[in-house]
């Protein structure tokens, strides 16, 4: 019953108490570039790739509460080479062999990617030395892929009840780490069929025995764009399942 | 780990009331005690405190202070502040692990001792600085550090090193409206009970006083804000008598960006002021706990502070009932840091209040209305408390008579660099940098960063200008260079700086501060051409204009300021091809030739731009 509304690239959309620009925008269709943000979970702001304009302003759509008088700018080509760019810093601070990745097709980054129409890295690659834990006997985590959006920590957290992840470290040196004596992932409380197994946009956490069930070329982003499948999947009523 | 490990951290913990907001302050204690956080001192901590080791080790691997292998006995840290570079730290730091025989980050075999950079021990006015074991180390030279060898290979506890090792000066060089009037303890909050708190509000509005740690955000709205609160506690009291909100003041004394010192003089010489400010604030917004964030590197203050807090709780400022008043109650904690310049930051430096990582919040919500436990919270600078009592006591047109328009009354300087008498100096605001420059004696300036890393660099040409939110705001920091230092070295120590303090936590400047460092070694290193310059360019605007927070926000600043006022310098380090790779193919053979045993002409590769 609200009549408030924001204005997003000239279109008028309307909001409810609570909402923030991002969860305005997907009721009304209208897709925002976003990483870290997940609606099934407290909203983070740290990948800042749903950077938008308000009333001049660079704001995180996904945590910034949608307000009168506002004028957003979302599909511009100054905020799409600025999300580029974000994007391929992701790309180059991390270890992303895409044509060997089972993640493949099904990743958001690498998607975001081809939505912004990311050619190359861009910048000098990082090759960091990161750890792959393959010690859980149903689920593998290869941190080269990670990119600290911490919806597996959130999603242990809201979802689980478990607190399996974290973020240790700080700056470029930052890194997931796992909760258990041993800080391996044999040894935490993690289940294949916990959310936080399930939740990660990049191929960082994979659930065994499930490569390839479907083929490349038949995979999400191969059959639908970002902007579709993400709608699709984040226009549902609160509670359904995201997949 | 023995028994007697085991119940010297449980002993710890208790001390601590087992709370989760404490860990930090536990952490400390822990690496005080056994030299790092120990893995089963993880274990233990979350077993007995139920907090998840993951958080426990996010903590003892976020703070530079604590670390998660052992240091040595004896942990000597040195500034890497650029006044301490132009005083020739970086050599003594190499005498001094040669002489050590240590390597820097490494703990020496015999466990007796380890050495490290640190960013800044806000020292700046007596480097080269540095910290053993958390304790001072001013004005460093080879005697000092042949005589800091000697005891650390006699293993002399710290307790016994002469004192003269540890001396540290105030160095006030000029004082004005603030330092010439000093509150007599007490004398404040009774101005304040005469007058009626609404009266003293109306004053600190009059004052219009502004922030004084760098943004300049009017402090009585500030004060206002907290005091109405949320909106969702519409009902908040207008009358204190029925409050049941708790609110918090902070007094952020974190003093992270290199060159600021003026807090620490503060603090030494003036502490019963600041805490007077701070309850003065507590009786405005209904608050009954303070807490003081002290920065882990001025841990030599805190007993002193702890002295004065004593003395004002045996003196009827503090505690139950303050100047017998039995609805003001109101006391103060001291919180220490642990190395971090983000937790300066306000939000991030509740999280750190609050037991965490210092990861700036989202915003809005704001501090003001949702800070230390999501409750409304006051934080303000150090030198914002000690000018609100003194505006308690004095009134808002005292204040108000001094500075500009828009920048009332005084501010404290914190001047390092090259100049003859460096030191803290206090200005009307309005007053010009060649006046400043005069003072204290700056000989032939090329230029003074204003502001800290995060302000500006303002070059010979603009000494015209003046000190004022109207012209150039700073939290206090101003480092003066003359002609003969090298503005790129400058920009490379700044950038280098964010790089390593920023907190990672969002993109854009985690891997940003990162790529603007790599890309001023290039240049630094002879490599640059004019394409990384239009790329340190469009790299410096993304970082300034998507970053989470205001490091991030303001890590490009000695980039793009020094780019803007001296390209001619850049341009000089500039290879004349257009395109050079950014990674040293020849070099990345070496460990392969390592391997084979091979140096020979062949085994080297030729690497050419275009
Ligand atoms: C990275 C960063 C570091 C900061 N460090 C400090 C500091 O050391 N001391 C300080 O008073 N304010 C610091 N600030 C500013 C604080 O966030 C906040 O604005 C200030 O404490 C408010 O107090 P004031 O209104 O009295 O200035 C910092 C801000 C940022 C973004
Ligand atoms: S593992 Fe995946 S979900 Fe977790 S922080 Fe990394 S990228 Fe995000
Ligand atoms: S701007 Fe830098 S310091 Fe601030 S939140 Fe982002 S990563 Fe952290
Ligand atoms: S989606 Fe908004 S910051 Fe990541």
């Amino acid at each position: 019953m609200s009549i408030h509304t924001i204005s997003i690239d000239g279109q008028t959309v309307p909001f409810e108490d609570g909402d923030t620009v991002m969860s305005a925008a997907t009721r009304a269709g209208i897709y925002i570039p976003h990483l870290c943000h997940n609606p099934e979970f407290t909203p983070h702001g740290s990948c800042k790739l749903c950077t938008v304009k308000v009333n001049g302003r660079n704001c995180t759509a996904c945590t910034f509460p949608a307000d009168e008088d506002q004028t957003v700018l979302n599909n511009t080509p100054e905020l799409t080479e600025l999300r580029r760019t974000i994007t391929q810093m992701l790309f180059v601070e991390g270890n992303h062999f895409c044509p060997s990745c089972e993640k493949s097709g099904n990743c958001q980054l690498q998607a975001v990617g081809y939505h912004l129409n990311m050619l190359d890295g861009h910048f000098p690659h990082f090759y960091p030395s990161r750890e792959v834990d393959a010690s859980h006997p149903d689920i593998l985590l290869d941190r080269d892929r990670c990119i600290y959006c911490e919806l597996c920590v959130r999603a242990s957290r809201e979802a689980d009840g478990k607190n399996v992840f974290a973020i240790a470290g700080r700056g470029v040196l930052n890194h997931l780490v796992v909760n258990s004596a041993s800080g391996l992932l044999k040894d935490s409380d993690l289940q294949a069929s916990d959310k936080a197994a399930d939740v990660c946009p990049v191929g960082a956490i994979l659930v065994k025995r499930h490569g390839f069930e479907a083929p490349i070329g038949a995979r999400i982003y191969d059959r639908q764009t970002l902007a579709e499948a993400s709608l699709a999947r984040e226009m549902r009523p609160e509670g359904a399942e995201n997949e | 780990m023995s028994a007697i490990d085991v119940e010297a951290l449980l002993t710890i913990v208790r001390n601590h009331g087992n709370r989760p907001t404490q860990l930090l302050q536990i952490l400390r204690e822990v690496q005080d005690r056994f030299r790092h956080v120990p893995h089963w001192a993880i274990e233990q901590i979350s077993e007995v405190m139920g907090v998840p080791r993951t958080q426990i080790q996010g903590v003892a691997e976020f703070y530079s202070f604590l670390s998660l292998e052992p240091q040595g006995r004896f942990h000597i840290l040195l500034s890497d502040s650029i006044s301490d570079h132009l005083l020739g730290s970086r050599e003594l730091g190499a005498y001094l692990c040669e002489r050590l025989r240590v390597q820097p980050n490494e703990t020496r075999n015999d466990g007796r001792v380890s050495f490290a950079y640190t960013s800044c021990t806000g020292l700046c006015d007596q480097g080269p600085a540095g910290l053993v074991n958390g304790q001072w180390l001013a004005q460093l030279d080879r005697a000092k550090v042949d005589r800091i060898v000697e005891l650390v290979e006699t293993d002399v506890p710290l307790s016994s090193w002469p004192a003269e090792l540890f001396g540290v000066a105030d160095n006030v060089r000029r004082t004005g409206l603030l330092l010439d009037n000093p509150v007599v303890p007490g004398s404040a909050l009774r101005a304040s009970l005469q007058r009626g708190l609404e009266a003293t509000f109306a004053e600190l509005e009059k004052s219009g006083l502004r922030g004084r740690g760098g943004a300049g955000f009017q402090t009585a709205w500030k004060w206002k804000f907290c005091f109405e609160g949320p909106e969702e506690l519409a009902v908040c009291p207008t009358d204190k008598g029925q409050q049941t909100v708790e609110r918090y003041v902070v007094c952020n004394a974190d003093e992270g960006e290199p060159g600021t010192f003026k807090d620490r003089m503060l603090l030494h010489s003036h502490a019963h002021q600041v805490f007077e400010g701070m309850t003065l604030c507590a009786d405005i917004v209904g608050a009954r706990q303070g807490f003081l964030y002290l920065r882990g590197e001025y841990l030599a203050l805190r007993p002193t502070l702890e002295a004065v807090l004593a003395e004002r709780r045996t003196a009827g400022l503090l505690g139950n009932g303050i100047l017998g008043r039995p609805d003001f109650d109101f006391d103060i904690e001291i919180h220490m840091g642990a190395g971090a310049y983000i937790c300066g930051e306000e939000s991030a430096l509740i999280e750190s209040l609050e037991g965490k990582r210092g990861v700036p919040r989202n915003r809005p919500p704001y501090p003001v209305t949702h800070g230390y436990l999501g409750r409304p919270t006051v934080v303000n600078n150090v030198e914002t408390f000690a000018a609100a009592a003194a505006i308690g006591l004095k009134g808002g047109d005292w204040f108000a008579a001094h500075g500009t328009e828009k920048a009332k009354g005084s501010k404290l300087l914190s001047i390092c660099g090259d100049c003859e008498r460096p030191g803290i100096y206090e200005y009307d605001f309005g007053v010009s940098l060649a006046e400043i420059l005069r003072d204290c004696g700056a000989r032939d300036p090329l230029g003074i960063q204003v502001g800290g890393p995060s302000g500006v660099f303002v070059s010979a040409r603009e000494f015209d200008r003046k000190l004022a939110f109207e012209d150039l705001a700073t939290g206090g920091s101003f480092m003066i260079f003359d002609q003969s230092r090298d503005i790129l070295a400058i920009a490379r120590n700044f950038t280098q700086f964010f790089a390593h303090e920023s907190c990672g936590f969002c993109t854009p400047c985690r891997v940003g501060t990162s790529l603007l460092s790599n890309t001023l070694d290039k240049i630094c290193d002879g490599h640059g051409t004019p394409h990384d310059l239009v790329e340190l360019t469009k790299l410096g605007k993304l970082v300034k204009g998507a970053s989470h927070c205001g490091l991030g926000q303001t890590a490009a600043n000695p980039v793009l300021s020094t780019l803007e006022r001296f390209p001619e310098l850049y341009e000089s380090r500039l290879k004349t091809i257009s395109f050079e790779p950014g990674f040293d193919l020849d070099g990345a053979l070496a460990t392969a030739r390592r391997l084979s045993g091979r140096d020979d002409a062949l085994a080297h590769l030729e690497q050419e731009g275009l």
